[in-house]
């Protein structure tokens, strides 16, 4: 069953169309990967869908409920999908157990004591147990994005919407939030990421979606689109990444 | 100290000694230059023609002693009087700062009203509000009027809240668009963001100008005296008044410049302290 459908998705700037109608349906415990160049409208989708960007047209609809609606509080749906940034975005004023609990103590208005119990126990799972009462600013980058996605994991979200996460990353700091995603999927946590790392994209993802020109341009199992695609539009960029040494 | 155990080189020791060697030398040179300085400028000061009238009439040590229990009483006026006015500045600018951030059609009065305020009460002349407060509505003669030292403080809280307001206003917009992401993202409303993510990080980066004024508001408390109260400006006047000798304004002005010390201080160290935890990134 579909838990995300994006129809005919609309957004400008100016007189930039960042996304011109661009259909995705996600189903539940799917992983779908969005591909394509640095403005072809991955994180523009990402942010409407989270509805932190206002659409100029089209529909989305989250579990069946149509969340575009002006009328729908875009608190309530934020509160179902977790969102996890390129630049980690933790709140460098509180510490990492603060960060993972704000939202589970002023949103859901859960006790402190279980929310930090709860807290304390997805830290142990990503292995950042002693870092609990540690402020951002002395984490790695690595491990701040693991904090940030524990942080969006806190709302028990029934999507994760992740934004280009291991862009900001030094190399060998990659791989421990892939980890990490790898372990997600195998929960059935439902995701949409937008990633350049193409070999991450073949391994985890159902499905790959190439953005090009704010439209999906070609999608299907990783496999087709990533070793045989059908378009010439994705087969030039593909080229490019592998000239690039990236795939 | 390393714990390490580790012997330093032939050439390390041998930087050791150069740069011991060398500190000496700094600290020699400037404690010259100093004395020197120093003893040209009590010489050029004492020997300047009309040092004498200066000191009778500036620096007279039994005026002095004379006008310091006056003062210093004084003093306590002005010192509890900052308290209250840089509270209230305090409230009132942050008040302000929010009022001018919110969004949506109903609240545009209440923006327009907030901009207005800080717009008038920055250009305004602290002395005009002042003399309006002070002098101008006890005249009027309304019922529970309340004293003029209240109104004195009022004058003071209207003006320093208006530049509180606009540091306030710097620090909410120099907090990223990418937190109010984040934070939006995860369900918390407006208004939650703004007090659990916006505002701490505002105040803690306008914590120095903050401060500065408050450091400036500290002066400016002892222009009450013009509406009668008897604060340390005050009894240094009627002290000048009786004597027909200048030293107590010196001595009001010598416990002002000491009661700011402290804060001065203070800023100084929280200015550094962000300065360099901006810098440790």
């Amino acid at each position: 069953m579909a838990l995300l459908t994006c129809r005919g998705l609309r957004k400008e700037f100016g007189d930039h169309v960042v996304l011109d109608d661009l259909d995705l349906t996600v189903d539940e415990h799917q992983v779908v990967a969005l591909i394509g160049a640095s403005g072809s409208g991955k994180s523009t989708l990402l942010r409407c869908v989270n509805l932190l960007e206002e659409l100029d047209d089209g529909v989305i609809e989250l579990d069946g409920e149509e969340i575009s609606d002006p009328r729908v509080d875009p608190d309530r749906v934020r509160r179902r999908i977790g969102m996890v940034f390129q630049s980690y975005n933790l709140f460098p004023h509180l510490s990492v157990l603060q960060n993972i609990t704000l939202a589970p103590t002023r949103v859901h208005r859960r006790a402190r004591v279980e929310a930090e119990a709860q807290a304390r126990e997805l830290l142990d799972r990503v292995g950042l147990g002693a870092k609990a009462d540690a402020y951002p600013d002395r984490l790695s980058g690595g491990q701040q994005q693991r904090v940030a996605i524990a942080r969006a994991l806190a709302n028990s979200p029934r999507l994760m919407l992740l934004d280009e996460v291991t862009s900001a990353l030094d190399p060998e700091l990659v791989g421990e939030v892939l980890t990490m995603i790898r372990d997600l999927k195998a929960d059935g946590m439902t995701m949409v990421l937008a990633t350049h790392e193409m070999g991450f994209a073949r391994e985890v993802a159902d499905q790959v979606c190439f953005l090009d020109g704010g439209r999906v341009v070609e999608a299907g199992p990783p496999a087709q689109v990533l070793g045989d695609p059908t378009q010439p539009r994705t087969r030039q960029f593909l080229k490019r990444i592998i000239e690039a040494g990236r795939l | 100290m390393s714990l390490l155990h580790h012997t330093p080189s032939v050439a390390q020791r041998r930087r050791a000694a150069y740069r011991r060697r060398q500190t000496t030398r700094s600290v020699l040179i400037a404690a010259a230059s100093t004395a020197v300085l120093g003893t040209l400028l009590v010489v050029a000061v004492t020997g300047a023609p009309g040092w004498e009238r200066v000191r009778e009439s500036f620096l007279d040590p039994a005026i002095a002693r004379d006008a310091l229990p006056d003062v210093l009483a004084g003093l306590w006026l002005n010192l509890r009087l900052l308290v209250c006015c840089a509270a209230g500045a305090l409230l009132l600018g942050l008040l302000i700062a929010l009022l001018r951030t919110l969004r949506g059609p109903v609240f545009f009065p209440v923006r327009a009203l907030a901009t207005g305020y800080t717009y008038t009460f920055r250009g305004l002349p602290l002395i005009i509000v002042l003399y309006l407060l002070t002098l101008g509505v006890p005249g009027l003669r309304l019922q529970g009027m309340p004293p003029v030292l209240v109104l004195g403080g009022l004058a003071l809280v209207l003006t320093y809240g208006g530049y509180l307001a606009e540091v306030f206003r710097a620090g909410i917009e120099s907090v990223h668009p990418s937190q109010l992401a984040a934070a939006r993202s995860l369900g918390l409303t407006y208004r939650q963001t703004m007090r659990h993510v916006v505002l701490p990080q505002a105040v803690r980066r306008v914590a120095p100008p903050l401060l500065n004024d408050v450091v400036a508001l500290q002066k400016d408390v002892g222009l009450v005296s013009l509406a009668g109260p008897i604060d340390a400006v005050r009894a240094a006047q009627i002290a000048t008044a009786e004597t027909f000798n200048y030293t107590p304004y010196i001595v009001a002005g010598v416990l002002f410049v000491l009661l700011a010390i402290p804060l001065i201080a203070v800023t100084d160290w929280v200015t550094l302290r962000s300065a360099r935890r901006q810098s440790g990134g």
